[in-house]
């Protein structure tokens, strides 16, 4: 599938060429020592390994990394980061990575970009999380029974414990409703500041072809 | 020793006894925390995973409302998770002119702006450096003599920053658990992840990366941790994984203050020793607390 097929909506093209050009930019010095790779626990998970997928950036190869379900299974304990002889904040690329698979909305990143939504959609309302409706509506949006039900016997122990509570959720406008939006406009209005254009334009080249 | 204290949500939710544990343990040892006022949630690694900035601006308001009470005190943050999310908001603030900008454009929204003159410290830190462990085991003597407790750190405390101790190899844990009498368990496992938020949406991989610890871990007394995820993965997971082994052995697992609190003679209710997911009734028996 071209990056073309996986940018649903237009407007999101131009923001998602600058942030693939930015993972990128994050790799370039990598030298594929494999150092990342060996120091990975989630790696027998991965289809490609995080070396693999340093180069794949550097080659442009972005509908295939984005297709690959590695990124997903970061679970950001910064070994990698830590390890890297050339010094390159490879959590934070997995990251970036993770944040351009929320927005294109990707088929296999569908459980983990419905956890986060659900996860920021709690503390923009309240601030805190409150965890049981946090769940609720992740496990709801998941549209999942096996899966629920599968959480049901820690829900039920936790809520024995009083850990959790059912609270009635407010509809107000949101705790942290100015802050997050203000966010967002901030990003539309400041999108292609810090993006190097030769790289986005072979990106959109690429797009265009593929 | 005094401190400006962000307990973050987990701590009043799935793990309040790690609260109360730290509030009663730091109590014991005559530091006052002073919780930061109208403080919410750090962004967990969900805001890095949704947006940059956001992942930024969010533990940046705790950073703003900390400074706005003008108390010129370290900040500790006993979850690992909030305590990273804190500690790159200070280190960005302090290196990157263009973020820290950026940062305070959006906090206008809130009528806050931040220096990131503060220190944000995890409890490990603040135990590790600023306590005289000669104070513990004054007050324990050898009350958990004959234990092996193995040390858990996890992930996010220990790196990327390496702040206060080995991010390959911790052992800031031991003297602690020295001085209560117990013995720390050597292994390669206390700084392995635990799979972290994957447990949430890929129950498969946090059983697998759980599974590895709970091994090692084997024959011990009890697992201490600093950190909610990692807590509630151990104890959950290993729920399931007896079930499927059928296996009915279980290790208690303790936050780090609810042991240190109860070798200090602290109580288990106020500890909140009842709340952990984990069975600890026998081991308390066993060393007739």
């Amino acid at each position: 599938m071209s990056l073309e097929g996986l940018i649903k909506k237009q407007e999101d093209k131009q923001g998602i060429q600058e942030q693939l050009a930015q993972v990128k930019n994050m790799v370039k010095t990598c030298i594929q020592c494999g150092t990342c790779s060996a120091s990975c626990p989630n790696i027998e998970f991965m289809d490609i390994t995080p070396r693999k997928m340093w180069r794949m950036l550097l080659m442009d190869r972005f509908e295939e990394l984005l297709n690959s379900k590695s990124f997903y299974y970061c679970s950001t304990c910064y070994f990698c980061t830590l390890r890297c002889p050339r010094g390159l904040e490879l959590t934070n690329a997995m990251s970036a990575l993770k944040q351009i698979g929320s927005r294109l909305k990707l088929k296999h990143f569908r459980s983990s970009a419905l956890f986060y939504e659900s996860f920021m959609n709690n503390v923009r309302q309240y601030g805190r999380v409150r965890e049981m409706e946090m769940m609720t509506r992740y496990l709801l949006a998941l549209k999942s029974p096996g899966q629920s039900l599968s959480y049901a016997p820690l829900g039920v122990k936790l809520l024995v414990k009083g850990k959790i509570r059912p609270e009635l959720p407010s509809m107000g406008a949101g705790k942290l409703a100015a802050l997050f939006d203000k966010v967002l406009d901030y990003e539309s209005d400041h999108e292609s500041d810090q993006v190097s254009n030769q790289v986005s334009e072979q990106i959109l080249v690429q797009a265009q072809e593929g | 020793m005094n401190y400006l204290y962000y307990p973050g949500c987990s701590l009043g939710g799935t793990a309040v006894e790690y609260n109360l544990s730290t509030i009663s343990l730091m109590e014991k040892l005559n530091a006052e925390l002073v919780e930061i006022e109208d403080w919410t949630c750090c962004g967990a690694t969900a805001a890095q995973s949704v947006n940059q900035l956001l992942s930024f601006v969010l533990p940046a308001r705790n950073l703003a409302l900390a400074e706005k009470m003008n108390q010129n005190l370290d900040i500790l943050v006993p979850c690992s998770a909030c305590y990273l999310n804190l500690k790159k908001a200070q280190v960005a603030l302090g290196s990157d002119k263009k973020i820290k900008a950026q940062i305070n454009d959006i906090l206008i929204s809130e009528d806050l702006s931040v220096a990131g003159s503060l220190n944000v410290r995890h409890l490990l830190d603040v135990l590790s450096r600023d306590v005289d462990v000669t104070d513990i085991s004054a007050v324990a003597g050898n009350k958990m003599d004959g234990l092996t407790i193995a040390p858990y750190y996890g992930c996010q405390c220990l790196r990327p920053f390496a702040v206060f101790d080995d991010p390959e190899s911790p052992k800031s844990m031991d003297p602690f658990i020295r001085a209560t009498g117990a013995q720390p368990l050597d292994w390669d496992m206390g700084g392995q992840c635990c799979g972290a938020s994957n447990a949430s949406t890929k129950p498969a991989v946090g059983q697998a990366l759980v599974g590895r610890i709970l091994e090692a871990a084997e024959g011990v007394d009890a697992i201490v941790t600093v950190c909610p995820m990692c807590q509630m993965n151990l104890e959950n997971f290993q729920k399931t994984r007896g079930r499927n082994a059928n296996s009915s052995v279980e290790i208690p697992i303790f936050y780090l203050p609810q042991f240190l609190g109860l070798a200090m003679g602290i109580s288990p209710e106020t500890l909140g020793l009842g709340l952990n997911l984990s069975k600890n009734t026998q081991l308390l028996s066993m060393m007739a607390i």
